[in-house]
């Protein structure tokens, strides 16, 4: 057994590990309590450094370069993908701090225990962008989802919370078995741990004796631990604890599970389905297509229905999952090439990051609203406008670019989901590509409500007390409302800003 | 070659707006002087550049590309997109009615902001719809051409919804109550981001199909690109063209314009009219016809037969109006009708029509909707019925109305008559191949409809210039044009007598473009 540590790969894992020791002992100290954000923000601040240096490893001349990073026999790998996939861990993990920090004041809920629970899970989305292996992967999943079970219910004497963390408990109790099932069904029948390893025994397999890749059980295997990602992505039909727990939870709370919860279960489901189950693209394929089109549809569908906007998102969420599935379809036609599937690979990840910024930054502007009217019902963001118009102008940067409407970063999100679709060209994929074209007008509908809300209705005069008028917004929501709000413009007007770090993420599939 | 000839000219001319709209919304929002001052000067210095844009333009050399950037400007190397611009003959026409319609709204606003008033936002809105109007014009990347098109929704979107018409309606199908504006801005929207959803689709599709995999929209031209495409290429121009006919509107897409059109304050329906509409159409003769030559032809007789029941219908539909805004809006629909008929003959005469058609409409339905805003601003009304007398009370205002209303309907001599007479001498004698029958009855509809078009005019003028005026204005005093009006009108009123007597002023510039890219596409 290989043991070896490669200190310097391991860095952001250290330091946060370290950071979330850090949080602990600081809420013991006799200070004020934000300085456990404090030391939330500058640790993952410091985790990010790390990235850089081993991203810009050949220009730098202290960094020792060796060309894979691999650890524990190949089920702990640092490359350019599981790099760029952190700093979207890290980075989103930021912002959500920030979010938390004026929320948390105000509601006067605990303070250091909240910290040092988010860390913990965002620790596990880092370590999930690096598995590459069953057992790595699951103690990832569960070390990302077990702490938010506990956050969902953070507002301990609202009913509404309750419901939202047990809902969530126990379907995300019943996804673990389900993926442990499968995983344990796929070591059954390969009896490899790396994913690695996983793909060469099924070539293995497959020329000893051809029609092994139709076998029943490796079918159930291979959809079983999909499914299991599939809940955690809330794919329809896997979706309903959504909009309950979104709901029932701190608002970010649910920011942080529609971003980083989420992102993670999608890099999983990325890495498995383009290695470990590479050559099986014609099992998880046509399945993925059709959660991909049914999670759009349905998404969008019964968002249009919603009057509270924490809900709404919570569809859209659902929505914009299908929306970042929908390359994984590309894969439906057996004949894509490489590049075609190095394309779908890139569309994915550079939906998932554009999505992060934009969606963080659309919660953000829910709650510093809130804090404002003290309602996420559409009808009283009547007006935003006469009186608040930055949040008016924030509101429709990130509403309009999740609907994705150029110049904003969403378009250019779209356009790569589309763009991979019809490069293959088949009439599968042609057919999904119309299905989300279709649903992009959909879409549009209930986020304009929004914005049309903000800008065009008067101002409802049963909401609008004169304490709220001049209500304060927290500094620090502040302070990520405009990160995210450059970001989206920044990313909408230069695409390569962003693209260019999809395209490092290829390196991923190019062995196809 | 100075850098002002190589893509720093063009860049300014759409970027300034942008700038100026950052700026205006700096400025505190008691400012308002400085907030109006400062918009005038973005959209001011766009315009003057591109007039010393249009008098530097080679025009011995219409036809090629002038003014872009001499290297290849990679904008997002990921998906192989450039930002490449450049004009030719087409477009320039089309690139100064722009910058100078920008121009002359703001004028026109400049002591009437509609409510609920806010200059600082609407007139950023104004400059933002300018850098998109702009772009679309003078973009030769299928992407960055697609990103030009859709900002120009945002700005547009907003002036509907906050300064439009505040009456209540019933929207048909839901039964909905709710107000003019809210329908008519959410409806605007979805229509045109419907199609241009298609529209990315099958630029896409051009894209990887074709084989050629750019999106530079010189290299697919020529047919190259219709040919890797086979079987899909009909799907690929359905695509185009529900993107396309949306924005023109064509016949069974334009139910959007009359609502947007009437809702929207004045400036928004001045540059709807003027410059969104052609951005359809330009992109029939920039995009459709170039680069899918074959599927053209074959889709000829449907765009043929759709403009002329486009003709007719809004003509019929405009007599039945009884808002003097809403019969503008509906003859916009005739209007755009000759020109996609123009375009569908694939001729010279019939593009040169198109194009020259687009800037007459442009100048002078600008003029209308000035017109209407101002007569409904002092009226309170834009009821025809009861603006009867107009000339009497407000004789110049009136008499503009007059000259606006016979350069409409296409008077010759004025600049409206050129597009029209041209794009029906064009279907007399259609591109080689096309069915001369078919034609030659849509010529003869098409002129019917010109019939059609002199009489819901004058109708027009009779119901509202003529007679006397109603004794509810007794008591209200009217005054007639300010010098704003007329600093914003004066000029369209010359450029519609300039262009109608000597119409070279347009041709001259797109002659020998429309002719080298028929011959190229189409061999002659």
């Amino acid at each position: 057994m290989n043991v070896q540590l490669d200190f310097h790969a391991l860095l952001p894992e250290l330091l946060l590990t370290a950071t979330v020791l850090g949080v602990l002992i600081v809420d013991l100290l006799p200070v004020r309590k934000q300085w456990t954000a404090v030391v939330g923000l500058v640790g993952l601040f410091a985790a990010f450094v790390p990235l850089l240096t081993l991203g810009f490893c050949e220009s730098l001349a202290f960094c020792e370069e060796t060309s894979v990073r691999s650890m524990f026999d190949g089920s702990y790998v640092v490359d350019t993908f599981s790099l760029v996939l952190k700093g979207l861990f890290l980075g989103s993990a930021f912002l959500a701090v920030l979010i938390s920090a004026g929320y948390l004041e105000r509601g006067r809920f605990w303070e250091g225990e909240y910290y040092f629970l988010l860390l913990c899970s965002v620790l596990g989305a880092v370590v999930m962008a690096s598995s590459r292996g069953l057992v790595t992967m699951f103690v990832a999943l569960e070390l990302v989802t077990g702490p938010t079970f506990l956050l969902a219910g953070w507002r301990k004497g609202n009913a509404r919370s309750n419901e939202a963390a047990l809902k969530f408990f126990i379907v995300g109790v019943l996804s673990a078995s389900v993926l442990l099932f499968g995983m344990s069904l796929v070591y059954g029948t390969t009896g490899e741990l790396t994913f690695a390893g996983i793909r060469e025994a099924i070539v293995g397999l497959e020329l000893a004796d051809p029609g092994f890749s139709d076998l029943p059980l490796l079918n159930i295997a291979v959809l079983f631990t999909l499914l299991g990602f599939a809940f955690k992505i809330a794919a329809v039909p896997f979706h309903v604890w959504t909009p309950d727990t979104y709901e029932g939870a701190p608002t970010p709370v649910t920011a942080y599970l529609s971003v980083v919860s989420k992102a993670a279960g999608f890099v999983g489901l990325l890495v498995l389905s383009y290695q470990a189950f590479a050559d099986l693209r014609s099992i998880w394929g046509p399945a993925l297509w059709i959660l991909a089109a049914a999670s759009m549809t349905l998404g969008n569908l019964t968002a249009l229905r919603q009057d509270n906007i924490v809900r709404m998102l919570g569809y859209s969420s659902i929505a914009q999952g299908g929306f970042i599935l929908a390359p994984f379809g590309a894969a439906v036609y057996s004949g894509a090439t490489g590049a075609q599937l190095e394309d779908a690979f890139f569309a994915t990840v550079t939906y998932l990051l554009v999505y992060a910024v934009m969606n963080l930054g659309a919660f953000a502007v829910v709650i510093a609203v809130a804090k404002r009217i003290g309602s996420v019902d559409v009808k009283d963001w009547g007006g935003l406008y006469q009186y608040a118009p930055g949040l008016a102008g924030l509101t429709l940067i990130f509403f309009f670019s999740l609907a994705g409407v150029p110049p904003l970063a969403g378009w250019f999100a779209k356009f790569v989901m589309f763009r991979s679709l019809i490069g293959i060209g088949e009439w599968s994929t042609i057919a999904l590509a119309i299905i989300a074209a279709v649903n992009s007008v959909i879409a549009f509908v209930y986020y304009a409500r929004v914005v049309k809300s903000a800008w065009f209705d008067p101002v409802p005069e049963d909401v609008l007390t004169g304490e709220a008028r001049s209500a304060q917004l927290a500094p620090t929501l502040g302070l990520a409302m405009g990160i995210a709000a450059a970001m989206v413009l920044i990313v909408g007007i230069f695409p390569s800003v962003l693209s260019e770090l999809g395209e490092m993420t290829k390196v991923f599939v190019a062995g196809f | 070659m100075s850098s002002f000839e190589n893509g720093w000219a063009l860049t300014l001319i759409v970027f300034l707006p942008a700038v100026g709209a950052a700026a205006v919304l700096a400025i505190p929002k008691a400012q308002e002087e400085a907030q109006k001052w400062t918009a005038l000067l973005f959209a001011g210095v766009s315009f003057v550049l591109s007039v010393i844009v249009a008098f530097q333009f080679d025009y011995g050399a219409a036809q090629t590309i002038q003014f872009g950037p001499d290297s290849t400007l990679t904008w997002i190397g990921a998906i192989n997109s450039n930002y490449s611009i450049g004009v030719d003959g087409i477009c320039l026409p089309l690139l100064v009615l722009s910058t100078s319609m920008a121009v002359l709204s703001i004028i026109d606003s400049w002591n009437h902001w509609p409510e609920p008033h806010n200059p600082k936002v609407f007139s950023a809105l104004i400059l933002v719809l300018a850098t998109g109007m702009n772009g679309t014009f003078v973009a030769l990347d299928l992407i960055l051409f697609f990103v030009f098109f859709e900002v120009v929704l945002l700005p547009m979107y907003f002036m509907i919804g906050i300064w439009g018409d505040r009456n209540k309606i019933t929207v048909p199908v839901i039964g909905l109550e709710t107000e003019m504006r809210l329908y008519a801005a959410i409806k605007f929207f979805l229509f045109t981001l419907f199609g241009s959803a298609f529209m990315l689709l099958g630029f896409l599709a051009l894209y990887f199909k074709s084989g050629l995999e750019t999106f530079s929209m010189l290299d697919l031209s020529g047919g190259v690109a219709e040919r890797g495409l086979e079987g899909l290429a009909v799907w690929v121009f359905a695509a185009l063209f529900l993107g396309f006919a949306v924005k023109v509107p064509m016949f069974p897409f334009h139910t959007w314009l009359p609502d947007a059109h009437t809702a929207a304050p004045t400036v928004g329906s001045v540059l709807l009219a003027a410059i969104l509409l052609k951005l359809g159409t330009y992109a029939f003769v920039r995009i459709a016809i170039p680069i899918m030559p074959e599927q053209s032809q074959n889709w000829a007789p449907v765009i043929g037969i759709l403009a002329v029941i486009g003709i007719i219908y809004a003509s019929l539909a405009c007599l039945a109006q009884s808002d003097m805004k809403r019969l503008i809006a509906f003859s916009s629909v005739g209007h755009m009708g000759f020109v996609m008929l123009g375009i569908a003959t694939l001729t010279d005469i019939g593009i040169n029509a198109a194009i020259i058609g687009m800037v007459a409409h442009g100048i002078i339905t600008g003029l209308l909707f000035f017109l209407a805003g101002s007569m409904s601003h002092r009226y309170h009304t834009r009821e025809m019925a009861r603006l009867g007398g107009n000339q009497k009370l407000l004789p110049i205002m009136g008499g503009i109305l007059g000259f606006t209303a016979m350069a409409s309907l296409g008077l010759p001599g004025l600049a409206g008559f050129w597009g029209e007479f041209l794009s029906l001498l064009a279907a007399f004698n259609p591109l080689e191949g096309l069915s001369i029958t078919l034609f030659r009855t849509l010529m003869v509809i098409g002129a019917i409809g010109t019939v059609l078009a002199a009489g819901y005019l004058l109708w027009m003028l009779q119901k509202v210039n003529f007679g006397e005026p109603s004794d509810e204005w007794l008591d209200h005093e009217m005054h007639d044009v300010d010098g704003y009006e007329l600093a914003a009108w004066v000029p369209l009123v010359l450029a519609t007598l300039a262009i109608g007597i000597f119409p070279k002023i347009v041709f001259g510039a797109t002659t020998d473009a429309v002719t080298a890219m028929v011959t190229k596409v189409f061999g002659g």
